[in-house]
């Protein structure tokens, strides 16, 4: 292994950012963007190649003096991030392709933008260092307020704001959680922290809390979701296809990483809190779902439902729950993002994002209809699409763990055919008679270009998901024995202490019979 | 070899679906239809081989979920049950494809339709053929979309795509019990590869395992949450409400998907589990109570129906509650042998009607017909033939009838051989079932054939939208035969009506039968022993009596149906109403659910969670800032620079730390 892979795929779209500086005419910037996520893109796929998906431990790991204090630059990925990386670096050359007219003002500072976030992402995914992990964590938020703030729609300064408020409060409390790791252990290095996770119970109690309130924000859980309609409303296209994509999918990847290996004893503690808040997501927020009138809040808040499949997969701690769930977020990545860019086309022709503006559109864009139908049937969970395959095994896992929570999460895949067929139904079908639509274009080149690609992920991964579970399966298969031990160790312990406890009374008692 | 027969469909559909506007509608046609006729000549051969000859095939295609323990592949399972299926699925769906070339000429999204109906094929046969309950399930799905896509065919009409959403949704409501049974079987099973499950049964029987908080019988509960699921799929009462609206897509699809196969898919589901149900006697008598009631139900619905499809999708759910309380009574060769026979002659009854529909210019009320017999005799005969075979008319001791004689007379007969109180319940349903049979189909026969041609009356008394008022019906010398390339598949499935009963009883039900149906079916004793002779003539008896009514009130005295219906008898409103499910759905479920979306959102995000937590915060932050700071234009850029100075202070923090340590 002589090259530094994941610091290549990492910083390539930073030297494509530094480049656009370097010429910032619009079209020039236009396709070094494009270029250099397709390279990143590439160098993903060299990443994937270059996988062993036998070992479940970290890979192609690079590691170097940073910060001193044992702070270091240590990247690696395992098979619960590596695919993270590869549908990041995937996704963002669909990004500024959707973005190739509709963005019009400050091409180059856009590009820019999204460059940067680029980097930020598959550093997250990559990064073994808590403070690593964390600047580029928060890092990513920095563009990503800017897009929102800058490129968005009318409202955008009061969804920065929610955004703000939100994700500020949460990574306020990670930060002290990751200071008080670090003064208890020593080190910030998350493969040793992995390795040797020993906090005592009480202080696991603390910090999954406080890492629990970044994560949740970011997934986001109920009930603090509510920034999540508001910031698709307001981001551009790619924007929302990159928020829903991938952003979303740290919080997930953050339980994974964090939350279940490091604090095994608070997780099953607050395991029953996050099935609850789950199950409260999936049918509230598919409800809630229905009675959209904007074509992005309802698929905001059908992506804040798929998530509730994700967390309450992840919690179950069995095999199903937690790779359904890591399958759950990669589909969904593809599904969203898709469906955000299928808003984004007719956004683009007629300006608004009202459902009720549309009707009847397969008449004069049938190549589109077909596109979005079978996202919508993803979105659905409908078997042979991506979508079903997390959304069966976090049931089944839920299952296993307890049955209500099956019950409950099956009733939302009632409800996300309601308002995903009904959704479809207003926009796509019917007779095309309102005169603004009268003159409605189909698909371009350029958008079967972006669309077509994501169609074949969709449904191949559908039917053949092998190649993912082939990569996701060892290392599943490692944190689940890894937290059931150290669990086991924390009950032993538990159980020691509380012996030591009794025996200490007894004596006691003794003393006092005597 | 075998696999050709579930893939060459989905090539066609493919081909037609991606290529169609290259190659243009002729093409796809012709594509679809040959492919689909190489895979029902295929399933003949495997018929032929695995029913006939005893063989058996499991074949491997390609791993699909593998998780942990869990490992699902794709397969295609071939034994009787499935190759019976297999004749059936494709036998009908090779004729509609063909019947569709002339039905569907005048349309201009005909290759979008071929490439429906070959994906249809393509997941019934998944389907049936699936050697796990998953690929069942995906199966199970493939052909809700397909039936949610055909139903919605034309999708310029509102009432298509709402009946469209309703299939796929009340289907859901179904899948959402059968996925519970899949986790239910995979969690006590650890598997759900049918063999497997199946051996591991018995000794289950009589456990208990924890659900939803109770403890309860592990096999029951299994077998009524796959049975909710059969519940969607087939129609059964209260999950019954789409099928009729169904009936908006075009007639070849209420034919192949809405008679013929994918609505058979439920009995199919418990024939296929029934070495579960057999281990399970409560859930087997909750599926005869459901299936005698909703066979009493739909008949009495369909009685007074003017649709001419709806009277024979009513006359399917029926049907199809037939096959369920034999299946209940553990009689599943017969529920499967009414499936078999069931698919001919409601095939032919649909295509039948779809060819008058195609004569009268899409005309469907039935009001508006009448005395058609001499303008198209050949769709009469078939019709007749239909209707015979529906009723199941045959000479009980003789034992020569038409298809339906056969294996509707065994239903009703093994309800009375359960001699248990349920079988007896059924029995008394069923019976009285057969008579309604018999009158709302003589009624349609007649209403349809003979009697004065009413196309050009314009006063009916009672007349309900069914958004066809567009098309006038033609002058009774305008109305001819439709052409020869929807009369052939008439013919062949008319071939099967009247022949199917007699040719294969002895396989099915008779001595032949545990040879026939081997390891796949669970299949009883076969000793009926001696059925009194008012049983053995009782269903022959009400079919008549049916028939005299009907002749009677349309052709004797055909004024007064309709004054009848002037009268609005609560028994005629409340059947005409189809007992008000609809309505009572629509208060309980649909408008809740739109309400309570709504108020979630207002109120619950709006007011609630925002009002306490970000706006609240930000209005009290804001009102402490406009003291202090006058707020200028780029809030954002504020934000991200207290973030970076955020990052900075934590590196420097980290920094002076790394110093000091």
């Amino acid at each position: 292994m002589s090259l530094p892979l994941l610091s290549l795929v990492t910083f390539v779209p930073l030297v494509g950012a530094a480049l656009i500086l370097a010429m910032p005419r619009p079209d020039a910037a236009r396709w070094i963007a494009l270029g250099t996520t397709i390279v990143t893109f590439a160098l993903s796929l060299m990443v994937w190649a270059a996988f062993d998906p036998h070992n479940p431990g970290f890979q192609l790991v690079e590691k170097m003096d940073w910060l001193g204090g044992g702070i270091s630059y240590h990247m690696g990925v395992d098979g619960i991030s590596m695919l993270f990386v590869v549908l990041t670096a995937g996704l963002m050359p669909f990004c500024i392709a959707a973005s190739w007219e509709s963005v019009q003002t400050r091409v180059a500072e856009y590009m820019i933008a999204f460059l940067v976030l680029e980097t930020m992402m598959i550093g997250v995914f990559c990064a073994l260092d808590l403070v690593l992990f964390y600047v580029l964590f928060e890092g990513g938020l920095i563009p990503m307020f800017l897009i929102i703030g800058i490129w968005g729609g009318k409202r955008r300064v009061y969804a920065s704001f929610k955004f703000f408020l939100y994700t500020f409060v949460g990574s306020v409390l990670m930060l002290l959680a990751i200071m008080s790791m670090y003064w208890y252990t020593g080190t910030t290095d998350i493969a040793a922290l992995l390795a040797n996770p020993h906090f005592p119970p009480q202080m696991q109690t603390w910090l999954w809390l406080a890492f629990f309130a970044s994560f949740a924000v970011k997934m986001p859980m109920w009930p603090v979701h509510t920034w999540l309609p508001d910031a698709h409303v307001e981001a551009p296209t790619a924007g929302s296809v990159i928020l829903a994509g991938i952003l979303l999918k740290m919080g997930g990847y953050g339980f994974l990483r964090f939350s279940l290996p490091m604090f095994p004893s608070a997780s099953e503690m607050f395991a029953p809190l996050v099935f609850t808040m789950s199950v409260v997501a999936i049918i509230y927020t598919s409800l809630v779902a229905l009675a959209q009138e904007d074509m992005k809040k309802l698929i905001a808040y059908s992506s804040v439902a798929h998530m509730g499949f994700v967390t309450m997969g992840i919690f179950t701690l069995t095999h199903q729950g937690v790779e359904g769930g890591i399958f759950q977020m990669l589909s969904h990545g593809v599904v969203s993002g898709a469906l955000f860019l299928c808003v984004g086309v007719v956004y683009d022709r007629m300006h608004t994002r009202e459902i009720a503006a549309y009707g009847g559109l397969v008449n004069r864009m049938p190549l589109y209809a077909a596109c979005f139908m079978v996202f919508t049937l993803a979105n659905v969970g409908l078997p042979g699409t991506s979508g079903f395959i997390g959304e069966f095994l976090t049931m089944l896992g839920a299952y296993i763990h307890n049955s209500w929570i099956a019950i409950f999460a099956a009733t939302g895949v009632i409800l996300s055919a309601a308002y995903a067929l009904f959704l479809y139904r207003r926009i796509i079908f019917g007779a095309l008679v309102k005169p603004t639509l009268q003159t409605i274009q189909d698909l371009t080149a350029r958008e079967v270009a972006i669309l077509a690609p994501l169609v074949v992920i969709t449904i191949a991964l559908g039917f053949y998901p092998k190649p993912v579970f082939d990569v996701t399966t060892p290392s599943v298969a490692k944190l689940i024995t890894d937290s059931k031990a150290s669990l086991a160790l924390d009950h032993a312990n538990h159980g020691a202490l509380a012996q030591a406890a009794g025996d200490k009374l007894a004596a006691a008692e003794k003393g006092t019979g005597q | 070899m075998y696999a050709a027969i579930v893939f060459l469909p989905i090539l066609g559909s493919a081909i037609a679906g991606l290529f169609g506007r290259v190659i243009g509608a002729r093409a796809s046609e012709l594509v679809t239809t040959g492919l689909l006729f190489v895979s029902a000549a295929l399933s003949v051969v495997a018929f032929n081989d695995v029913a006939l000859e005893g063989h058996k095939y499991i074949i491997q295609i390609l791993p699909w979920i593998h998780s942990g323990d869990f490992a699902i592949d794709w397969t295609v399972r071939i034994d009787t049950i499935t190759a019976v299926m297999l004749v059936v699925v494709t036998g009908v769906s090779s004729l509609v494809h063909l019947y569709s070339i002339g039905y569907m000429h005048e349309d201009p999204h005909r290759a979008r339709f071929f490439s429906y109906l070959s994906l249809f094929t393509f997941a019934m046969l998944m389907l049936v053929t699936a050697n796990n309950f998953l690929q069942l399930f995906f199966g199970w799905e493939g052909v809700g979309l397909a039936s949610y896509l055909l139903i919605g065919f034309w999708y310029t009409k509102p009432s298509a795509n709402a009946a469209a959403i309703k299939a796929f949704v009340v289907n859901r409501v179904g899948d959402f019990g059968f996925a519970l049974g899949i986790f239910g079987i995979y969690f006590v099973f650890k598997t759900l590869d049918f063999d497997a499950v199946f051996q591991a049964a018995p000794a289950m029987a009589g456990k208990q395992f924890i659900f939803a908080g109770h403890s309860v019988d592990i096999l029951t509960t299994l077998c009524l949450l796959l049975f909710v699921g059969a519940m969607g799929k087939s129609a059964q009462l209260g999950l019954h409400t789409w099928l009729p609206d169904a009936m908006e897509g075009p007639t070849p699809v209420s034919a192949l998907i809405h008679a013929a196969t994918m609505v058979t898919a439920g009995v199919f589901l418990v024939c296929r589990c029934s070495p579960l149900f057999q281990l399970a006697p409560h859930a087997a008598e909750f599926v005869t109570i459901i299936g005698a009631t909703t066979a009493f139900f739909a008949a009495s619905v369909g009685l007074f129906q003017n649709d001419i499809k709806r009277v024979i999708a009513y006359s399917t759910c029926s049907q199809l509650g037939y096959m369920f309380a034999a299946a209940g009574v553990a009689a599943y060769d017969a529920a499967m042998f009414h499936l078999f026979t069931h698919a001919f002659f409601k095939a032919l009854l649909f295509l039948s009607a779809g060819a008058v529909i195609h004569s009268m210019h899409h005309e469907q009320d039935m009001r508006k017909m009448g005395g058609l017999w001499k303008a198209i005799p050949f769709t009469w005969a078939m019709m007749l033939i239909g209707n015979l075979a529906l009723t199941g008319v045959g000479l009980p001791y003789l034992g020569i009838g038409l298809a339906g004689f056969y294996s509707k007379d065994a239903i009703i007969n093994s309800t009375f051989a359960a001699h248990t109180g349920i079988g007896s319940y059924a029995f008394t349903l069923l019976l009285v079932s057969a008579g309604m049979t018999s009158f709302y189909s003589w009624r349609q026969f007649l209403m349809t054939f003979h009697g004065r041609y009413r196309g050009l009356d314009h006063q009916h008394g009672d007349h309900h939208a069914h958004g066809h008022d567009e098309h006038h019906a033609p002058k009774l010398e305008e109305v001819h035969e439709s052409p020869l390339v929807m009369l052939v598949p008439l013919a062949v499935l008319a071939l099967g009506a009247v022949f199917a009963g007699m040719a294969f009883t002895h396989f099915f039900i008779g001595e032949g039968a545990h040879e026939f149906w081997r390891a796949s079916l669970f299949v009883g004793n076969g000793e009926e022993g001696h059925l009194p002779v008012w049983v053995e003539m009782g269903p022959l008896v009400v079919t008549i009596i049916g028939f005299l009514i009907a002749y009677y009130y349309y052709i004797l005295h055909p004024d007064l149906p309709r004054k009848l219906a002037a009268k609005r008898g609560m028994l005629y409103v409340f059947l005409y109403n189809k007992w008000y499910f609809d309505e009572l759905y629509d208060f309980l479920f649909v408008r809740p659910a739109f309400w309570i979306g709504r108020f979630l959102w207002k109120k619950g995000d709006g007011m609630v969670i925002d009002g306490l937590g970000p706006d609240g915060v930000s209005a009290r932050v804001l009102d402490a800032a406009r003291g202090a700071v006058r707020l200028q234009s780029g809030y954002i850029y504020h934000y991200a620079l207290a973030m970076l100075l955020g990052v900075v202070a934590l590196a420097t923090w980290f920094m002076a730390l790394g110093g000091a340590l």
